[in-house]
């Protein structure tokens, strides 16, 4: 370690949804690394011991190094040519710098999208449909006393849900912690989070949708046949001790994860949950929570719901923002073989995306903002290298309960913030358009 | 700030300042109103046309976690009310909760140039001031809301009202928040932890606690009153929405015993009970608060009408939310703020033949129409509650034209109009000088806002120009030009420029020792760290900070306090 250490207290963990904010972070400012984080999960420490300055050129334009200028204007001359563009990512950045990310959209008419189409993007389209009873992850602390894990595995994905928010921590009115609470955790296997439970109710694959049915008819009072179990693999005896406990909690939760929206019936999965919470706050207090995953990803629905009026999947090739999932949602765009330049945003879609979908982003001029080479980096035209949110860099992230958090950075980086960046890729646009691109066939007036 | 500009031959409505009409100029320099500019000056013609104080919201409901949420969960509202972007200014949605942009525009489009968020968490303050940053043309502030906050709950139980007071300053401070603001004191603690049960008296006691609404409302007023904050507690009142609530609205105002708060959206609380066998519906009581208020120079309200058609339910008071969600949607959010509230958001649909919908329409009215000091019953629709603050200019002409309004009352519920006044208040109609107080010089007299709201050199150059008409709806719905800041925003009715406006908040003296009390409550009950629970001056590219004038008795106690 060198000789140039310094402590920074109360900092944040942007590795997953839970945003934790009270990482006191030992950083060695000769060497650049963060040698101790206490208070981190597993993860999180991984996180923070791991990350280190590489030595990567500031940018590549057609895999040579450039300068971030340079790149600016490589970035720009693509955006401002290209007929339908898509922005996508975002989740693993700063709210400061979604906040560029769909301005440019806005102005080059293009399609912004996050990576909440390809995780809880079912949720929020059940959120549209039936709404969403849901709670702050301190009113879980100091309330719950029923906890409910539906299709997720926390143990291993997200480790202080456990331990800081739901089921060992004292609360005010459940000064006992985890005595004090009954956890269930429904899933089609038994995962590394299953010992945590009191109840484990393993579902058959793909029957999450008929299981919360049943449930929903139950607490209405309706009959629901023994042959549930057939289909399920849930007897009608657990499912009624179920019901039991949820209409006599004081306060209860479910915390529900991909295993649910990304499964057969995805949206219909998520809409049947949040519709049995809301039938359940007849009997007794009831609140749900979608689990999420990357560190800002709820910043993300946040940014682009404030900005256009939907949460992720917007175009504005018309002039004003429209969203329809399947349409201008990433994956199904770019399969299609639709946009014809992208702009990737802290996420690495050549990794995660199907195959259809990346043969098509090395079909067209992609720009990436990074801080490591990714699968996508590598594909792209103009490939950014830029400072770390959380470690490096400053700026706003949304918890998964929609709590905003400001980051407080461990040591500077060489490399400019996504923020930075997109503002300069933005202002260069602009000049190179003459201000927002208006869609053929605009009123005159609008033009002025 | 724009060039200096001279405003030539307009009528001029500044009842701050005495004007009633007068043809005079006013001129702009610098942001500000002045006395007078080189004669080279830009000039703008407004023959034929009324100059007034920009608009001033005092209570809507604008930016910040809920109303994002209700966003959210109105797709459908959005897809047929587009805002078009141009090449100045970005694009939008609409509905009763447009996106952040459109806000900002189309409330500038009406003539509006300030507007207050009504209820914010302190947990939220950050994300309303990230919103705001994306809400062009106004100028903002948000209310803070204080009255289910269980830190606050635990001092006022143990009797300890210095530091009450100090807590609260502290967490004005901290989040840059503008006022204290109470919700259904009490009622969002029943909510969430007595089984989604609700206060329904200020006598009832809360949960676990060893206190009333009536002890909680009585020390917020009184430590809002001895920190001299701009504007006074603004309290949402216990029982919104409930028949025969009219009792306990008068009750609450008693509470201040003379010294100042403000009472919002009080049409929502002025409703008696039927005697006899429909006696869960509601009758208007309007008469018994209006003569209340004309009697009691020390509180103040904002109407909160109702206007029909499309709105949405959005509000702290989680429980009413709860209540609202069997009126015929199938959507309902409850949001949970630890420590702090409840939220309850329900799209809803006021309908004029429907009795309770007409009777509200009516008290609304009736309490703006018999109200004797327009500087203390002020202009609201607690926007999007009782409709989008885009009904503005409709409700302005109800006031203003009398045969529109007994048109208009021909179409509602006859048997809500029966049970209410507003027949008999048939013969007033609204002057412009009125309408310009209701809507410019009292939301600025209340907010305590002295360069706001009218047209006396100092003044902030906030106008707006409207082409006199009969029709008063078309006159207030499409300005000629709409000046902030000094710069030309709006001309010739079209969108000009973009304009980003300041973030107005108070910044109370408190005794640093309140940290000591405050910070272990952070350790044990909120899940953020008490070092990351202040806001910092980032999210306030500009901002303004509104003094407070604190009593003797709230002189801070150390030598110590920040500045």
């Amino acid at each position: 370690m060198g000789e140039n250490v310094k402590v920074v207290r109360d900092a944040t963990c942007t590795f997953c949804g839970c945003v934790c904010d009270d990482m006191h972070l030992t950083v060695d400012l000769d060497h650049k690394r963060i040698t101790k984080a206490e208070n981190a999960c597993i993860l999180g420490k991984a996180w923070f011991r791991e990350h280190a300055i590489e030595e990567r050129p500031l940018a590549l334009i057609g895999g040579r190094p450039a300068t971030t200028e340079a790149a600016v204007e490589a970035a720009a001359q693509i955006l401002a040519r290209a007929r339908f563009p898509l922005i996508y990512g975002l989740s693993d950045t700063t709210c400061e710098a979604q906040r560029v990310a769909v301005a440019i959209a806005d102005m080059i008419g293009g399609t912004v999208d996050t990576t909440t189409s390809v995780c809880h993007g079912p949720s929020g389209i059940a959120f549209e449909g039936v709404g969403e009873s849901t709670a702050s992850l301190g009113e879980i602390k100091n309330r719950a006393d029923l906890v409910v894990f539906w299709g997720g595995n926390p143990a291993e994905a997200h480790p202080r849900l456990f331990s800081r928010y739901s089921v060992t921590p004292k609360g005010m009115f459940i000064p006992n912690g985890r005595k004090d609470r009954t956890v269930v955790l429904v899933d089609v296997r038994r995962t590394p989070s299953t010992p945590a439970a009191d109840i484990f109710i393993q579902v058959k694959p793909r029957s999450d949708f008929e299981v919360l049915w049943a449930l929903r008819a139950l607490v209405r009072g309706r009959r629901v046949d023994p042959s549930i179990e057939r289909r399920t693999g849930v007897s009608l005896t657990v499912l009624e001790d179920l019901v039991a406990r949820m209409k006599s909690c004081r306060f209860g939760v479910f915390l529900f994860g991909m295993g649910l929206t990304m499964n057969r019936g995805r949206h219909f999965n998520s809409g049947a949950l949040l519709a049995l919470t809301t039938d359940l706050n007849e009997f007794t207090h009831w609140v749900a929570k979608p689990v999420r995953g990357h560190g800002n990803v709820t910043g993300a629905d946040n940014v682009v719901s404030w900005q256009t009026g939907f949460p992720f999947g917007v175009n504005f090739s018309r002039g004003y923002p429209r969203f329809n999932p399947g349409e201008f949602t990433s994956v199904d765009l770019l399969t299609r073989g639709e946009a014809d330049a992208a702009l990737i945003i802290a996420s690495d879609p050549a990794d995660n995306f199907p195959k259809a979908a990346i043969e098509h982003l090395r079909r067209i001029p992609v720009i990436t903002l990074d801080p490591k080479a990714t699968p996508t980096t590598q594909l792209a035209q103009v490939a950014f290298t830029t400072a770390t949110y959380g470690i490096n860099v400053s700026g706003t992230v949304y918890r998964m309960d929609d709590v905003p958090i400001t980051l407080r950075p461990a040591f500077e980086s060489p490399y400019p913030s996504d923020e930075q960046v997109l503002t300069a890729i933005r202002d260069r646009v602009r000049a190179l358009l003459g201000g927002n691109r208006l869609p053929a066939g605009a009123p005159v007036a609008a033009a002025s | 700030m724009g060039s200096p500009l001279r405003i030539v031959n307009g009528r001029v409505y500044d009842p701050a300042n005495g004007v009633n009409g007068a043809v005079q100029d006013v001129c702009v320099r610098d942001g500000k109103i002045v006395a007078d500019v080189p004669p080279d000056a830009k000039r703008i013609d407004a023959a034929g046309m009324v100059v007034m104080p920009g608009g001033i919201d005092i209570h809507c409901h604008i930016a910040g976690p809920k109303v994002n949420l209700a966003r959210k969960v109105q797709p459908e509202t959005h897809r047929d009310d587009v805002q078009l972007r141009t090449r100045l200014t970005r694009s939008g949605t609409g509905g009763t909760v447009p996106s952040t942009f459109a806000t900002g525009y189309r409330y500038a489009a009406l003539g509006y140039t300030t507007a207050m968020e009504a209820a914010v968490t302190p947990l939220g303050a950050r994300h309303t001031l990230e919103e705001f940053q994306d809400t062009p043309v106004l100028d903002k502030g948000f209310f803070v809301l204080v009255g289910n906050n269980l830190l606050l709950y635990r001092l006022l139980q143990e009797g300890r009202r210095e530091e009450l007071r100090h807590a609260l300053a502290w967490w004005l401070k901290v989040t840059k928040g503008y006022a204290p603001k109470l919700v259904n004191p009490g009622g969002d603690e029943m909510w969430k932890g007595g089984r989604n049960a609700n206060i329904t008296s200020l006598d009832d006691k809360i949960g676990s606690f060893d206190l009333t609404p009536r002890r909680v409302i009585a020390a917020f007023i009184e430590a809002g009153n001895e920190l001299g904050l701009p504007h006074p507690v603004h309290i949402h009142c216990n029982n919104l929405g409930h028949s025969g609530n009219v009792e306990t609205t008068l009750e609450t105002m008693r509470l201040a015993e003379g010294r100042r708060a403000h009472i919002a959206h009080i049409q929502f609380h002025s409703y008696g009970a039927a005697a006899g066998k429909s006696q869960s519906n509601p009758t208007s009581r309007a008469r018994d608060i209006i003569e209340y208020i004309n009697t009691h120079p020390n509180i103040s309200a904002d109407v909160g009408a109702v206007m029909f058609g499309p709105a949405t339910i959005m509000t702290g008071d989680a429980p009413l939310a709860y209540m609202l969600r069997r009126f015929g949607s199938n959507k309902w959010v409850n949001a949970d703020t630890e420590n702090e509230s409840g939220c309850g958001i329900v799209p809803f649909k006021y309908q004029d033949r429907v009795y309770t919908n007409a009777l509200q329409w009516a008290i609304g009215l009736e309490l703006l129409l018999l109200s004797e000091d327009p500087w203390r019953m002020v202009f609201s629709t607690d926007h999007p509650n009782g409709g989008s603050f885009m009904s503005y200019p409709r409700l302005i002409r109800l006031l203003m034209d009398r045969r529109y309004r007994k048109e208009q009352m021909a179409h509602v519920n006859q048997k809500a109009l029966d049970q209410s006044a507003l027949r008999d208040c048939q013969e007033r109609e609204y002057s412009l000088s009125e309408i310009a107080i209701i809507t410019r010089a009292g939301p600025a007299r209340l907010l305590g806002l002295t360069d706001k709201g009218h047209l006396g050199v100092g003044a902030d150059a906030d106008l707006t120009i409207y082409e006199e008409d009969e029709d008063k709806e078309k006159m207030f719905s499409a300005p000629r030009y709409v000046i902030k800041d000094g710069e030309l925003i709006i001309e010739d009715h079209e969108l000009r420029a973009d304009h980003q406006g300041r973030l107005l908040h108070v910044a109370p003296d408190y005794d640093p020792q309140i940290e000591q009390v405050i910070e272990p409550f952070f350790e044990d009950f909120y899940t953020i760290r008490f070092a990351n629970y202040p806001v910092d001056d980032r999210y306030v590219p500009k901002g303004q900070i509104i003094p407070t004038t604190p009593s003797a008795a709230a002189a801070p106690a150390t030598a110590g306090t920040r500045p």
